[in-house]
């Protein structure tokens, strides 16, 4: 287990909280975390693992304290830097947030077309992530016609065909069977592996022994414990939030 | 670049059909109330410009003028500013015309011991915009020549007239601003309806990191397509309620005095990018409301 200090932080919470009205989304959130880690933010349904993720993106403006992402403070960054800041990260959501009635590629070609790629470039692209995710034979489908898994999968594919630092993903395995949830993390895996911050918001305990790294704990919208855990470790962490 | 925002703009017109089919019947409908106007506006001009051609002044001469006088006052006469052309008529051509103008009371005439109409000239003056307005300091000063008599030419009806004309041409202004500021609001919100639909697509592209521009440009491009497109249909369906109209209006006149003609190239060139404008101008309302959001 490596020591957080010894690393170059990507993401850096200080004192961050995050009201919705008169309702305490997140509390007093301070946490770093480094480059080319794979973090869990675990909690119960409500604990605040969306809204968290979402002030990550500028999804929702911090209420409250600072955010730092690669070194940028998210209050000082202006709004028309502000799609330079999402082209960060690669966000994965729950319910897959595909345009319905725009082909596979034509999803999968909208971020190169946003970053300004090159035509010829975005063709090679979708087709070598689509070959990645295993699904090449579905180029023009819409997205209505897949299944879960396959949608998800798209939705993978969107978020890492940028080449992103930065993962974002929502309970990506959420709605999934064991078998697409297991190619789902994956290909998380997998863009782990080629240097890629993976973050993942679950409360599913046994996806986080499967893969294992950095667990944030949240409850009620305080961040309860910042844990390691191995791969395949034994589960008392998670259940007492000691490191 | 500007390729593919366009082709992006036209595979969402495509897969956005019936809104924008509303959209597009919107704009049709707006353009062809305006261009009707138009249309009427121009004819109405039209027809004003040919009985402004007409305007003449009859200038009555005083009884026993000579030969030598009558040359001296013509000459006077054409050298006045204003006056195109003009034609003696003796007091027995006058007669003449009046009973061939009254042929069915020839008998009025048969007790006449002598002509009673004085000998004239008929003036007729250069067609101009301000003619209405000539005609009175003209008539005037051929009034004050020696040889004159009387002048007359319709001071009252004319005046009447030229305020009518005045009036209309101020309705016309008014009513042509009316129905573009009203064609923006309609088109504006039509579209708003289109944007509002595609919100999820558009919150997708800015979270993958769309820029503004990015997101704005085809739905501009739309707006333009929309608002082109709207005008031809526009146009396309004045042109045919034209074509039948028209005949029947021109049989109803005298033959030749009502000659009705459809919009010039010009006009109609000008509608269309005005169309493509409101096209345009709507999208840029409603998305800069929307993004702002």
């Amino acid at each position: 287990m490596m020591d957080a200090g010894e690393k170059s932080f990507i993401i850096r919470m200080f004192h961050v909280h995050h009201n919705f009205g008169p309702k305490k989304a997140l509390i007093d959130i301070t946490l770093d975390i480094a480059k080319n880690e794979f973090v869990f933010i675990s909690g119960p349904s409500g604990a605040g693992k969306t809204t968290l993720l979402k002030l990550l993106y500028l999804g929702e403006p911090v209420s409250e304290g600072q955010v730092l992402i690669d070194g940028i403070n998210l209050a000082r960054i202006p709004r028309k830097k502000t799609p330079q800041l999402r082209r960060k990260f690669g966000i994965i959501f729950q319910d897959y947030k595909l345009i319905p009635n725009k082909s596979v590629y034509d999803n999968l070609a909208l971020v190169l077309e946003a970053a300004g790629a090159k035509r010829r470039i975005i063709q090679k692209k979708v087709k070598h992530i689509l070959r990645l995710v295993g699904m090449e034979d579905r180029l023009k489908s819409l997205p209505p016609s897949l299944s879960g898994g396959e949608q998800q999968r798209i939705a993978v594919a969107r978020a890492i065909i940028g080449d992103p630092k930065i993962i974002l993903a929502d309970e990506p395995t959420g709605s999934l069977d064991d078998e697409s949830a297991e190619a789902i993390l994956d290909l998380l895996r997998g863009v782990h592996i080629r240097g890629a911050t993976v973050i993942i918001a679950t409360h599913d305990k046994a996806l986080m022994r499967k893969t294992g790294g950095h667990v944030l704990t949240l409850q009620q919208g305080r961040l309860e414990t910042s844990a390691f855990l191995e791969k395949q470790y034994d589960d008392t962490i998670l259940q007492t939030g000691d490191r | 670049m500007m390729i593919r925002f366009f082709k992006r703009a036209i595979d969402d017109i495509l897969q956005n059909r019936f809104l924008n089919i509303v959209t597009i019947i919107t704009i049709s409908l707006a353009i062809l109330i305006a261009s009707a106007f138009i249309l009427f506006f121009v004819n109405t001009n039209d027809i004003i410009n040919s009985w402004k051609r007409g305007l003449r002044i009859m200038a009555y001469l005083k009884p026993g003028i000579h030969n030598i006088d009558l040359a001296g006052l013509e000459r006077t006469l054409q050298s006045l500013d204003g006056v195109h052309t003009l034609r003696y008529i003796s007091k027995r051509e006058a007669l003449d015309r009046l009973k061939a103008q009254m042929k069915h009371q020839s008998s009025l005439f048969d007790n006449l011991s002598e002509n009673p109409l004085p000998d004239s000239f008929e003036i007729r003056m250069t067609a101009s915009t301000d003619s209405w307005h000539k005609i009175e300091s003209l008539a005037a000063q051929i009034e004050s020549l020696a040889l004159i008599e009387e002048v007359e030419y319709g001071r009252r009806w004319i005046g009447r007239f030229v305020r009518i004309i005045s009036l209309f041409r101020l309705a016309g202004y008014a009513m042509g601003a009316l129905f573009f500021v009203a064609t923006v609001f309609i088109v504006a919100n039509t579209i708003r309806l289109v944007i509002y639909s595609r919100r999820e697509e558009v919150e997708i592209m800015r979270l993958v990191g769309a820029t503004d521009r990015f997101i704005k440009l085809p739905f501009y491009i739309e707006g333009l397509i929309q608002g082109g497109l709207g005008a031809f249909i526009g146009l396309l369906m004045l042109f045919i309620s034209f074509f039948f109209i028209s005949s029947n209006i021109e049989q109803g006149f005298h033959p030749g005095l009502v000659h009705l003609q459809f919009l010039s190239p010009t006009t109609m060139g000008g509608i269309l990018l005005g169309s493509m404008l409101v096209g345009w101008l709507g999208c840029y309302i409603s998305l800069k409301q929307f993004l702002k959001a």
